[in-house]
């Protein structure tokens, strides 16, 4: 496994201190307070890799997705992808990014207009960035649905004639559509049940084996990522708090956020009632952060400079963290996740 | 005697396009402080059998059962009148969404103190200091100043703790639970997860816990029902459910769990939860099956003994050696 650094050679995305800001009305006079969902998120995608975007709601996860696949620009920083560098001043060539990242939404019966036929759902993207005619746009739209699973008869129907994983499959069909590099996934299975979650994973797997894709796969579910993800990154609070190769991060997370989180997720074995790790309280408000380390007032292990700096990701053997605690040693290196 | 016994419940739905079973012949039977899961995906009436005991159903359903018996008092031969005094203080319910569960119009204070004065003859100075130690109990830090707020000031964690407050209000002998989690972060899952365990261990609170979520079943519960298509398909403890399922059903839906899986690409089940329209004959997961055979299409499977997790199945998996399989149609009838 390579080490990410800012910018290895095969990256196809690259983050560099990218920060999204959204404004909040307090009322009609007073001043909007900025919300900065995302701060100073650095990381890269090596191409064909699975990166997992992991941490609880209001961490920045989806703002992320929204950022990389430009529904948003950058407040700050520089994202750049596939060559094309996108800032909040310049949004770069979009246009020819659109086709490059494309997205799977969580709610496969909110992503679906229902008055349009499964048909133009697909071919939607073909009609907006390409020139086909209707002819060849049917054809691929008829070869996106068997790529996922679904039969050509179902090119006429309409989305509430399907169950909830056919749904997300029609979804997939429209994100693959346009030969994307990039595919953003946004919770795309925790809307389904876990035997239409397993086909729907299954389906992921293939399609990124014959059509060599990059996923950035965005999940809360931390069972689902260690099957899926060659990386992850763990975020909190709108900042990444460790990065590190799927196995190094089960086997010995370092951040004590990563370890909590991994502590409290329930194992399917009623034998291993582990120690769980209890993390009080709940995420600060993202419009106050706590001064210093973002997650001190819920770690065991902060000290005064934890109350008052902010650690920075540095490299330990194969993992980024950013964790003073982990730094000085004060907590063994190698923690053992609950088992 | 157990604390609840229901033998034999169903419900219909009267829909437009013909009667609909949403739940089977359930049979439900709780002993006293203990902790029953009942697991499912969705569309297997898990949560419609729990309504449909509370009567919280909408008029278009029909409940029937050979029995309703809550500490041996028959539930259905009741008035209304006199059900609705066990309902909501004896037995009580939380529900998979607390952000709606509560009413946005009323702070919490005035919703918790409502369920007091309906169940309890405390004044109101009693209902305010009830209020508070309940607010206490379930780790709302300032109670006093946490009444006065309104469901949309309060996270969802924080608002499932206040739906726990007035379940728990008159100290019910019964919460039954659904989904009390599945709304929330892992992280104040765990949290909502120790309170709940911990409130039916202080108060000796019998628990069903309705989830699809098979971790949340292995952490809490003692015994468990594996629920299909209205149908309860096992019955078993927790301790070897997980090891050793004896429906296909039951296995696959373990097998396709990512924690548990072995390679990249997960067993899957194929097809989808049978509906109005497509229930099959004979077993009703026969389409789906590996296993299944002529036997299974056509004939309602028996309910197997105890020892095979009281499946059923024609063909139970991990049968001790002394199980014989019957050989034909006929000498099983």
């Amino acid at each position: 496994m390579t080490v990410p650094t800012n910018a290895p050679a095969n990256a196809i995305v690259t983050a560099s201190n990218v920060s999204q800001v959204y404004e909040v009305r307090r009322g009609l006079f007073a001043k909007p307070l900025g919300l900065k969902a995302v701060k100073d998120a650095s990381f890269s995608v090596e191409e064909g890799e699975t990166l997992a975007i992991v941490g609880e709601s209001g961490c920045g996860k989806s703002t992320l997705a929204r950022m990389l696949t430009m529904i948003e620009t950058p407040a700050e920083g520089a994202l750049t992808i596939d060559g094309v560098t996108i800032t909040g001043d310049n949004p770069g060539d979009v246009r020819k990014l659109r086709s490059t990242v494309q997205i799977v939404f969580q709610n496969p019966y909110g992503a679906l207009n229902p008055r349009q036929k499964v048909g133009s759902i697909i071919e939607e993207p073909l009609k907006i960035n390409t020139k086909l005619s209707s002819a060849e746009r049917r054809q691929k739209a008829e070869r996106a649905l068997a790529e996922v699973g679904l039969r050509p008869e179902h090119y006429g129907r309409y989305p509430h004639m399907f169950s909830g994983g056919q749904r997300q499959r029609i979804a997939i069909a429209r994100a693959i559509i346009l030969e994307p590099k990039i595919l953003v996934l946004d919770e795309p299975v925790s809307a389904l049940d876990v035997s239409i979650q397993a086909q729907i994973l299954n389906l992921l797997a293939d399609l990124q084996e014959r059509l060599g894709l990059t996923y950035i796969f965005i999940s809360h579910d931390l069972s689902v990522v260690k099957h899926v993800a060659t990386r992850v990154m763990v975020m909190y609070l709108g900042r990444p708090v460790e990065i590190a190769p799927v196995a190094a991060l089960y086997a010995a997370p370092l951040h004590p956020y990563t370890r909590a989180l991994l502590s409290a997720t329930p194992a399917t074995d009623p034998k291993s009632k582990g120690q769980r790790i209890r993390l009080t309280g709940e995420l600060p408000s993202p419009i106050s952060p706590p001064p210093g380390c973002s997650f001190n007032p819920r770690c065991p292990y902060a000290n005064d400079r934890c109350r008052t700096e902010r650690p920075e990701l540095t490299q330990h053997g194969p993992t980024r963290v950013a964790c003073f605690a982990v730094e000085e040693g004060r907590i063994d290196g190698a923690g053992s996740a609950a088992a | 005697m157990p604390l609840l016994s229901l033998r034999n419940l169903s419900v219909t739905f009267d829909t437009a396009s013909g009667p609909f079973k949403a739940v089977d012949g359930v049979d439900v039977t709780v002993e006293p402080g203990e902790v029953l899961g009942i697991v499912g995906e969705s569309g297997s009436g898990k949560s419609v059998a729990m309504l449909g005991l509370m009567g919280l159903l909408p008029p278009s359903a029909t409940v029937t059962a050979d029995e309703i018996a809550f500490e041996g008092r028959d539930l259905r031969a009741m008035s209304g009148r006199e059900r609705r005094k066990i309902i909501g203080s004896e037995i009580a319910m939380i529900f998979q969404e607390p952000m709606s569960s509560l009413n946005p119009c009323f702070t919490v204070g005035f919703q918790i103190k409502e369920a007091l004065k309906a169940h309890t003859g405390l004044d109101r100075k009693a209902r305010q200091a009830r209020a508070v130690e309940l607010m206490r109990a379930v780790g709302i830090p300032e109670p006093e100043r946490r009444l006065s707020a309104f469901p949309h000031q309060m996270s969802g964690g924080m608002s499932q703790r206040v739906m726990i407050a007035m379940a728990t209000a008159c100290n019910p002998k019964l919460l039954i639970a659904d989904e009390p989690t599945t709304a929330l972060d892992v992280t104040i899952q765990a949290q909502i997860l120790d309170l709940l365990l911990d409130l039916q261990k202080d108060h000796g609170m019998a628990m069903i816990l309705i989830t699809h979520d098979m971790g949340v079943i292995a952490e809490t519960a003692e015994r468990v029902v594996v629920q299909y298509a209205g149908q309860q398909v096992e019955r078993q403890k927790v301790a070897t459910l997980f090891d050793h399922p004896h429906h296909p059903y039951t296995a696959a839906l373990l097998a396709a769990i990512p924690e548990r899986a072995t390679q990249r690409r997960l067993p899957t089940i194929p097809g989808v939860v049978p509906g109005q329209g497509d229930r099959p004959d004979g077993c009703l997961f026969n389409p789906r099956c590996p296993k299944a055979d002529d036997r299974c299409r056509t004939v309602v499977p028996p309910r197997q003994p105890a020892s095979l997790g009281e499946a059923l199945c024609h063909y139970p998996l991990d049968p001790p050696a002394s199980f014989t399989r019957p050989t034909s149609v006929s000498a099983a009838r």
